[in-house]
């Protein structure tokens, strides 16, 4: 039997609420499938399995908030069977589908519907019960359903109205609730940022260093490659930039990857945790992942579908939990240059300033060039100024050749 | 004074009250004159009225059905009676295809005052090509009335409304209500549009038509002796649907079991629980059930037959099944 646990995601979290299950009892579960929607306190993750196996059970409850850790579902590897005296609680098993009746007992059999009525782990509330709690103010978690297969039916309510009740029930329009939801949500992100920030500068000991990179060529290459390209492919200078951090990490590996119990483990993988601001307020870097080994017009792609689905609070577990370091581009809107804050238990962080025409002193000669003002905050724990230093040069060369960065 | 009579004899007693009030109004069909109609629904017409309007036809439903809306058109009002739904089929086209369309061809100018009876459904033990439950089909078409008697007031008041209309109306005449008994009330005039309440109750609306009336009304007995109050609404008008009725016993009941003796698959049934959805559904208290025929050829031996069919053990076994 396989324990599906709520895995974290984000080295912040430490507990999250089951919003709904995208698998049911009998599912087949692929590697990487997504089985669950958690919300955490920066958003809605789809999170994912990363075994294989049947679904048996399913444990957790919709709504309810649980610790990092628990066991959400259990599932039968392959070949494995449940084993005997295990019921299959929590949900329903789909009802088989009534055979032709001929028989005088099939006769009188209540017609089954060919399918469960309800997707697992939903309460069934009947359309009228739940109206008449609305109206009457009956919180319908306090109530249990006597209809069948555990329903809530109208009577439920109505006896439930009837109960002498603890506390006045203060009657919020949903308009209210769901303005209040957002606040409570934007609340709970800020906290979040707030201690995960406290603690990168409590902890990390940060160094910086900085370089301004000419991007003239980069940007050339980009117009050209652009011309023969449809609107919606057209890469973005922000792309670019990626890939050559990507590339640039593979030969510093002591920025990418994690500080855990008073050590440095490093990560062979290069996921980019692109910080992306939300329009309520707040940040999420969710990872680009690999993001070393993907032609520049995945990674294009890519970066817009995080962007969009960051937005839209439809993350996946994979994206939140692994990012290895964190990139800040505050683009057109942004300042010259930007030094920022370490995600613990990541190490380092790239930020890289406005794209803008400067004067560039060149062989003797003055210029006017697009340059960004690139930026590395490290952990001095792990790495040294002067190997930083080296990593923003290798950047600033890997973006003089941009033609290299596309594969 | 209410009078005794049955179902056949209410029928009877229509169609001999329009042939005598109305000398436009005549009867043709397969063995309807000399034979006295196949059910001895016009047994002694011929004598009495005469071939001229009671008119024997061959056995080609398309031709006679297109003679009954040659006639309509022309001003007369037949009563086409088509032994069978089954046999219908081959008729689909007039009526579908010409009746049903001629009011809108003509921009108004033509209508097709015509009624056209016709026996349908099983449990005679007529096996799979004498059975059908049809009425759903007919339901779906734009430019007919659909009609489903199944009480002695209603096979004895409809014939006359459905005369008047000027447009066509299909009665359908379930066979296993033909040789029923009742009591015909003093004033048994209907109408041709509402749907009607055969027995109030407070906790199901057992919603049913035709030859599923008796079986619902035997149902709900049962269930009353379980303590189940249950109501059974009675369609009659099949098409156009009385919504509003529908919806009015839906609320009050909130539970709702649709029994129909067509398949279940695409059937009338289906169509009163898209509505109860569309207009009813935050009402509910629970799904709506229905009890349907088993979709296979409805079978010849009895034991079969009645297993394929709904039956007041099924109606019961549903209503039940929202108590469980």
């Amino acid at each position: 039997m396989i324990e599906f646990k709520l895995p974290a995601l984000g080295s912040d979290m430490d507990e999250g609420t089951l919003l709904e299950w995208k698998v049911g009892v009998g599912d087949t579960v692929k590697k990487g499938q997504v089985v669950a929607v958690v919300d955490t306190t920066k958003t809605a993750v789809d999170v994912e399995s990363w075994q294989e196996g049947t679904v048996h059970q399913l444990i957790a409850e919709i709504g309810r908030k649980m610790p990092v850790g628990t066991v959400m579902a259990l599932l039968l590897a392959a070949g494995e069977t449940a084993p005997a005296g295990v019921g299959v609680g929590g949900t329903a098993m789909p009802v088989p589908k009534a055979a032709p009746a001929v028989a005088a007992a099939a006769l009188v059999a209540a017609p089954a519907p060919a399918a469960a009525p309800t997707g697992p782990g939903r309460r069934m509330i009947s359309p009228a019960a739940r109206k008449h709690a609305e109206e009457k103010g009956v919180d319908l978690d306090s109530i249990t359903g006597t209809g069948p297969h555990g329903a809530v039916t109208l009577e439920d309510v109505e006896k439930a109205a009837a109960a002498p009740r603890a506390a006045p029930v203060v009657e919020k329009s949903a308009a209210q609730m769901a303005a209040a939801q957002q606040a409570a949500k934007t609340a709970d992100m800020r906290k979040t940022i707030a201690a995960a920030m406290s603690r990168s500068k409590r902890e990390i000991p940060h160094y910086y260093v900085a370089e301004d990179i000419p991007l003239a060529n980069a940007l050339a290459w980009l117009q050209v490659a652009n011309v023969q390209r449809p609107m919606a492919e057209r890469l973005l200078p922000a792309a670019l930039l990626l890939k050559a951090v990507a590339m640039a990490l593979k030969r510093y590996p002591e920025l990418n990857g994690y500080w855990r119990d008073g050590g440095f483990v490093p990560v062979a993988a290069i996921n980019l945790g692109v910080a992306i601001s939300l329009r309520q307020g707040g940040l999420i870097a969710p990872a680009l992942l690999q993001a070393d080994s993907k032609p520049l017009t995945v990674l294009m792609q890519e970066l817009t579908d995080l962007v969009k689905r960051t937005r839209a609070g439809s993350l996946r577990s994979s994206e939140m939990n692994e990012p290895t370091i964190t990139v800040t581009n505050l683009g057109d809107q942004g300042s010259n240059s930007v030094f920022g804050v370490i995600t613990p238990p990541q190490v380092a962080l790239v930020g890289f300033g406005r794209v803008a025409e400067r004067p560039w002193a060149e062989n003797g000669g003055l210029k006017v060039l697009p340059v960004v003002t690139t930026s590395l905050s490290a952990d001095h724990r792990v790495s040294d100024g002067h190997r930083g230093a080296l990593f923003l040069l290798e950047l600033n060369e890997l973006l003089q050749h941009p033609e290299d960065l596309e594969k | 004074m209410s009078r005794k009579l049955n179902y056949r004899e209410a029928m009877r007693e229509a169609m001999h009250e329009a042939l005598t009030n109305d000398p436009r109004v005549f009867l043709m069909g397969e063995d309807v004159g000399m034979y006295g109609g196949t059910y001895a629904f016009s047994k002694g017409f011929l004598d009495e009225f005469g071939p001229e309007r009671i008119r024997d036809t061959p056995l080609s439903e398309l031709g006679f059905v297109g003679a009954g809306i040659g006639a309509a058109l022309g001003g007369m009002r037949p009563i086409v009676e088509v032994m069978t739904v089954n046999f219908s089929l081959l008729a689909l086209d007039q009526i579908v295809n010409s009746a049903a369309t001629f009011r809108h061809m003509s921009g108004g100018q033509f209508s097709v005052p015509l009624v056209i009876r016709m026996t349908t459904g099983a449990g005679r033990q007529l096996a799979a090509q004498h059975s059908h439950s049809l009425e759903g089909w007919y339901a779906h078409i734009p430019g007919i009335k659909v009609l489903a008697p199944a009480t002695i007031e209603d096979a004895r008041g409809m014939l006359a409304p459905a005369l008047a209309d000027p447009d066509p109306v299909v009665i359908f005449e379930h066979a296993g209500l033909f040789n029923m008994e009742g009591e015909l009330p003093d004033d048994w005039s209907v109408d041709i549009s509402s749907a009607k309440v055969r027995r109030a109750g407070k906790d199901v609306a057992i919603i049913t038509h035709g030859g599923s009336l008796p079986k619902a009304l035997a149902a709900a007995e049962q269930l009353a002796a379980a303590g189940i109050d249950a109501e059974v609404l009675d369609l009659r008008v099949l098409r156009p649907l009385d919504t509003a009725t529908i919806m009015a016993s839906v609320a009050k009941c909130r539970r709702a079991v649709v029994v129909d003796e067509g398949w279940r698959t695409g059937s009338l049934a289906a169509e009163v629980m898209a509505r109860i959805m569309e207009n009813a559904f935050y009402e509910l208290d629970a799904p709506v059930a229905r009890v349907c025929s088993e979709e296979v050829p409805i079978p010849y031996a009895r034991h079969m037959e009645e297993a394929a069919l709904p039956q007041a053990e099924k109606i019961v076994a549903a209503v039940k099944g929202f108590f469980a």
